[in-house]
């Protein structure tokens, strides 16, 4: 790739722009970057015209960095035409991997949303009957927006991807150090998630561990917890143990504990199921009456589980009618 | 940054923004939509989540001002639970969300708005962007802006743990107290970003004000609208970003409304259009009007310059003199020159830089009695802080758990949805003449109607900063042709 | 044609295992409906393998292991015991029946037992009808 400069773009489907500040947030790196390659898209920084791509070869591009999922028509339309313009696709950051946050969506229903949203809450217009549709006809005329899907998807549901990069955003220092790998060619196998640790963020976090044995759990807001002992051994529900490395153990180190945007540890299919037998291994009781008693102060339990990843979890989806 | 402009065919490839006009058979401009494609629907899916859950989760609104969303929510949780919080969380929280403004504010200055004024509204769309500033403006003020905008965004980490998505605040305050060593570390950095935001009052003073030409740009160009302003205000009816009361002037400057966070839902109401995502807030007691101008419109914004027209004065001194000398250039206050939105900008983070250096003074802020632990639930709490981009407004309710089991948002952008489509119709009907052929001009010009609201479509839609952009054109019911940028 | 419930059951070898061969041998009838996975403990049964065989087109999931007391590892089925409250907890969010997971303790001498669990489990899984996952992600992808 020597002699030729990588032709880049850079986009987002659902997104909430934390991916590109994330980007931003290299800094000067992003020169660097700009030194050996054409950023030929990048709405926040950069110029970059939708048709030039458009009317681009296919595989043209050497890399598509997505960021953000696919909750409407337009979303999916542009991780389509991406992924056939572009050598490689990258799904950059927990939304684009996993679903992320907008993912919780999927415990609910489309339905449900748009009520909520546009009739039922409180300041809505009183009489309203009006929600948004994808086709309007005015006075003869035609007004378009994009259909909103009926759930959330993962990136690689719609299209195939090549290479994952986890976090919620991911860390500046891992961009760095992925970006640079991807320039130098240095690619581990398809399919792998990269910019990031192959261990559980537990691992890394500075916070003492002894036995984990729980009669009670606590809230966040309950309890004072001791600053330098594991969370989880003092009742305080914490995703690390379910969670891959990476961030730099940013929230326990912060007096908060992992909700687990970096999406599971190598080798585990669903990071619910995983933090449902870590938890439960820990409660210390065998009486199932006493059992169900400690677990219930675990409330809404599956948006710990799958804060990031409902859409990538084995069930995806709510099955409620 | 803004140069983009395509004639294509319409397809569903971008969005986030997408203006369809309508002429009639002379070509005359008939009808406008300003059309949002975005929308996410986190008013539902937060619902059934734990109350402390949600200040970490609605920051996923928007990754740009995510810190908004942090404070609304905390502020919003705090009151579900009963109010208690720690005094010094609450200085804690407001020391941080005044670095917040300084980076978004900068950001948005330097990046997005600086280009126009200091490259000049018609150079060559090549240069006229950050880069173009910084090779106009030379390398040493380039690399300041990098590296203030870098030092505000450290602020936030060091208080908080993490900037972009924050984690810290928790029911009844925050979880880490500041420690005097990260405060020594805190205050030269402070002291660089006061140097620096009076830096920019002057670089715009010198650039902008000092050049008749955008000087009249400002007083006398087709950017003015008449609707009302909102704001948040302290005591003193200065602005305040994170506490204090809603107030409502029109553009006479008579008070139509002062109300308290947790009455919002008296005053503001909401109203939807089939043909976008995006809702369109209005004052309520005025009700639904339509997308009217005038003193008795029930339409305002909720803009930088908003919040200085509801204010009678900034809160801290250096501020102050910049307030005064804003508007007496703009001929009184308040002023409805849509383009003296950058300058508002630049005082407001005058008056967060000077805030930041009195929390630094503040023997209290290194306490570490920094979170009381609730012990009521109410079952129903608002939130309102000042989002960069507008009043910002979060209403919870929960059950006797602290499960939430409703949620309503009114976000930063919404509030100015009505105006950004109002003027989008205006400048169209002012370019667009029987017999003259839209072009590229009227892009432009719509452009820098939008820059100056700063639309932020991450939040409104619950996507960014600079928004792609779709102007459709259809003469007696078929389409002429599409204007196109994306970004 | 009438629905005919695929239930997976997930038997620990020491006891449960051993339980089930003696329906067999013992010729007690019990309901074709249940595939059988040996697995060494049910402390081995990890939620991922319900959740995997639920996706994968089972409408029931029953797990059995030793009495509590009684497991060969001395603790491995407590460990069950405390990860079903969660997995079914999780299952309800999701909007599936809980009643289509079962935990049953089921000892090396209760090959009658174990024919009535099966039994039991077939005709209320029968009744719940077949699990909508397979047809409802099917639907999300032909439709969006
Ligand atoms: S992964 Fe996080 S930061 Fe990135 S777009 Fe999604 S919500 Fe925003
Ligand atoms: S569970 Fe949380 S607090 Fe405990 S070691 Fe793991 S990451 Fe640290
Ligand atoms: S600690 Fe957990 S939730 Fe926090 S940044 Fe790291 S992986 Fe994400
Ligand atoms: S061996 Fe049967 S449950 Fe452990």
């Amino acid at each position: 790739m020597a002699d030729k400069k990588l032709q880049i773009a850079l986009y987002w489907g659902a997104a909430c722009g934390g991916c590109d500040v994330a980007v931003l947030d290299t800094n000067e790196f992003i020169l660097d970057v700009a030194a050996v390659a054409d950023i030929r898209l990048w709405p926040i920084a950069a110029d970059g015209k939708y048709k030039d791509i458009e009317a681009m070869a296919d595989g043209e591009l050497d890399l598509a960095i997505f960021n953000g999922g696919v909750r409407n028509s337009e979303n999916e339309h542009i991780a389509h035409l991406l992924r056939q313009k572009s050598k490689l696709l990258v799904a950059f950051g927990s939304c684009a991997y996993m679903g992320g946050i907008p993912g919780l969506a999927n415990l609910t229903s489309r339905e449900k949303i748009l009520e909520t949203a546009y009739r039922r809450n409180p300041s809505i217009e009183w009489g309203n009957r009006v929600v948004p549709q994808p086709e309007t006809k005015l006075n003869g005329k035609e007004l378009e927006i994009p259909k909103f899907y009926r759930r959330v998807y993962k990136l690689d549901q719609v299209v195939d991807v090549d290479y994952y990069i986890p976090g919620c955003p991911p860390q500046p220092d891992r961009v760095r150090e992925t970006l640079l790998a991807i320039v130098k060619g240095e690619l581990p196998p398809k399919g792998s998630v990269v910019g990031a640790f192959d261990h559980a963020l537990c691992e890394d976090c500075p916070r003492t561990k002894n036995e984990k044995k729980v009669k009670k759990f606590y809230r966040p807001w309950e309890i004072k917890a001791d600053p330098d002992t594991c969370l989880l051994e003092q009742g305080v529900l914490c995703c690390g143990v379910a969670t891959r490395s990476g961030c730099g153990v940013r929230c326990p180190t912060s007096g908060i504990p992992c909700r687990g945007c970096y999406g599971p540890p190598p080798g585990v299919t669903d990071q619910g199921a995983k933090l449902a037998s870590a938890v439960a291994s820990i409660v210390d009781s065998k009486d199932p009456n006493e059992i169900e008693e400690i677990l219930a102060g675990l409330p809404d339990f599956t948006s710990f589980a799958y804060r990031y990843g409902v859409a990538a979890s084995l069930l995806q989806r709510s099955y409620r009618q | 940054m803004t140069k983009t402009i395509v004639i294509d065919p319409i397809t569903r490839l971008e969005g986030h923004g997408k203006i369809s006009i309508f002429l009639d058979d002379q070509g005359a401009v008939e009808d406008c939509y300003f059309q949002i494609p975005e929308f996410r629907g986190f008013e539902q899916f937060v619902v059934g989540r734990p109350l402390e859950e949600l200040p970490r989760i609605v920051t996923r609104i928007c990754g740009v001002c995510p810190a908004s969303h942090h404070m609304a929510s905390a502020k919003a949780v705090d009151a579900c639970f009963g109010n208690e919080v720690a005094p010094v969380a609450h200085k804690l929280r407001d020391m941080y969300y005044n670095a917040h403004y300084i980076h978004s504010h900068t950001a948005h200055f330097y990046a997005l708005a600086a280009p126009d004024f200091v490259m000049g509204p018609d150079a060559d769309p090549a240069v006229r962007n950050i880069l173009g500033v910084v090779g106009k403006v030379g390398l040493e003020i380039g690399g300041k802006v990098i590296r203030c905008r870098g030092l505000a965004q450290e602020i936030q980490r060091v208080i908080g743990g993490r900037n972009t998505q924050d984690i810290w605040c928790l029911p009844g305050g925050v979880a880490k107290p500041l420690k005097p060593e990260e405060l020594e570390q805190i205050k030269p950095w402070v002291e660089e970003l006061y140097d620096f935001t009076v830096f920019s009052l002057q670089l715009f003073a010198d650039v902008v004000l000092n050049n008749p030409q955008y000087v009249e740009l400002i007083l006398r160009g087709p950017y003015t609208l008449d609707v009302h302003s909102m704001g948040l205000v302290d005591d003193n009816n200065a602005p305040n970003f994170y506490h204090g009361k809603v107030r409502v002037v029109d553009y006479e400057g008579n008070e139509i409304h002062k109300y308290e966070p947790k009455d919002y839902a008296e005053y503001v109401a909401e109203h939807v259009e089939p043909w976008s995502y995006l809702k369109f807030p209005f004052l309520k007691k005025r009700g639904w009007k339509g997308f009217v101008e005038g003193i008795d419109t029930s339409i305002y914004c909720a803009t930088p310059l908003a919040r200085l027209n509801v204010a009678d004065r900034m809160a801290t001194p250096r501020a102050q003199e910049a307030f005064e000398q804003m508007y007496a250039t703009l001929g009184g206050h308040p002023s409805r020159a849509l383009l003296a939105q950058h300058w508002a900008r630049l005082i407001e983070m005058v008056q967060n830089a000077e805030t930041l250096k009195a929390y630094c003074a503040d023997p209290e802020i290194t306490s570490d009695q920094v979170r009381v632990i609730p012990r009521t639930i109410t079952g129903e709490g608002v939130g309102i802080v000042e989002a960069m981009r507008g009043t910002l407004t979060h209403h919870y309710t929960c059950d006797e758990q602290g499960i939430c089991t409703s949620a309503n948002l009114i976000v930063g952008t919404t509030n100015n949805n009505a105006p950004i489509h109002m003027v989008t119709k205006k400048v169209a009907q002012a370019l667009i003449k029987p017999g003259v052929e839209p072009d590229q001009g009227l892009l432009n010009m719509i452009e820098m109607a939008f820059r100056a609201f700063d639309p932020c479509y991450s939040c409104a839609t619950h996507s960014l900063g600079k928004m792609p952009l779709e102007v459709i054109i259809y003469r007696g019911g078929e389409l002429v042709k599409t204007i196109k940028r994306n970004c | 044609m009438s629905y005919e419930p695929k239930i997976v059951g997930f038997l620990c070898n020491w006891c449960s295992y051993t339980g089930a061969d003696l329906a067999g041998t013992s010729r007690v009838h019990y309901a074709p409906n249940i595939r059988i996975i040996r697995v060494m403990c049910s402390a081995r049964i990890d939620p991922t393998f319900v959740l995997k065989a639920l996706r994968e087109g089972a409408d029931g999931v029953l797990i059995c292991g030793c009495h509590p007391g009684d497991c060969h590892y001395s603790e491995g089925n407590y460990k069950m015991m405390r990860r079903y409250p969660l997995l079914k907890k999780m299952l309800t969010d999701f909007g599936i029946e809980p009643a289509r997971v079962r935990l049953e303790w089921v000892s090396a001498s209760e090959g009658q037992r174990f024919a009535e669990v099966v039994n039991d489990m077939t005709q209320r899984v029968r009744e719940l009808g077949p699990s909508p996952i397979q047809q409802t992600l099917a639907q999300d992808m032909a439709e969006r």
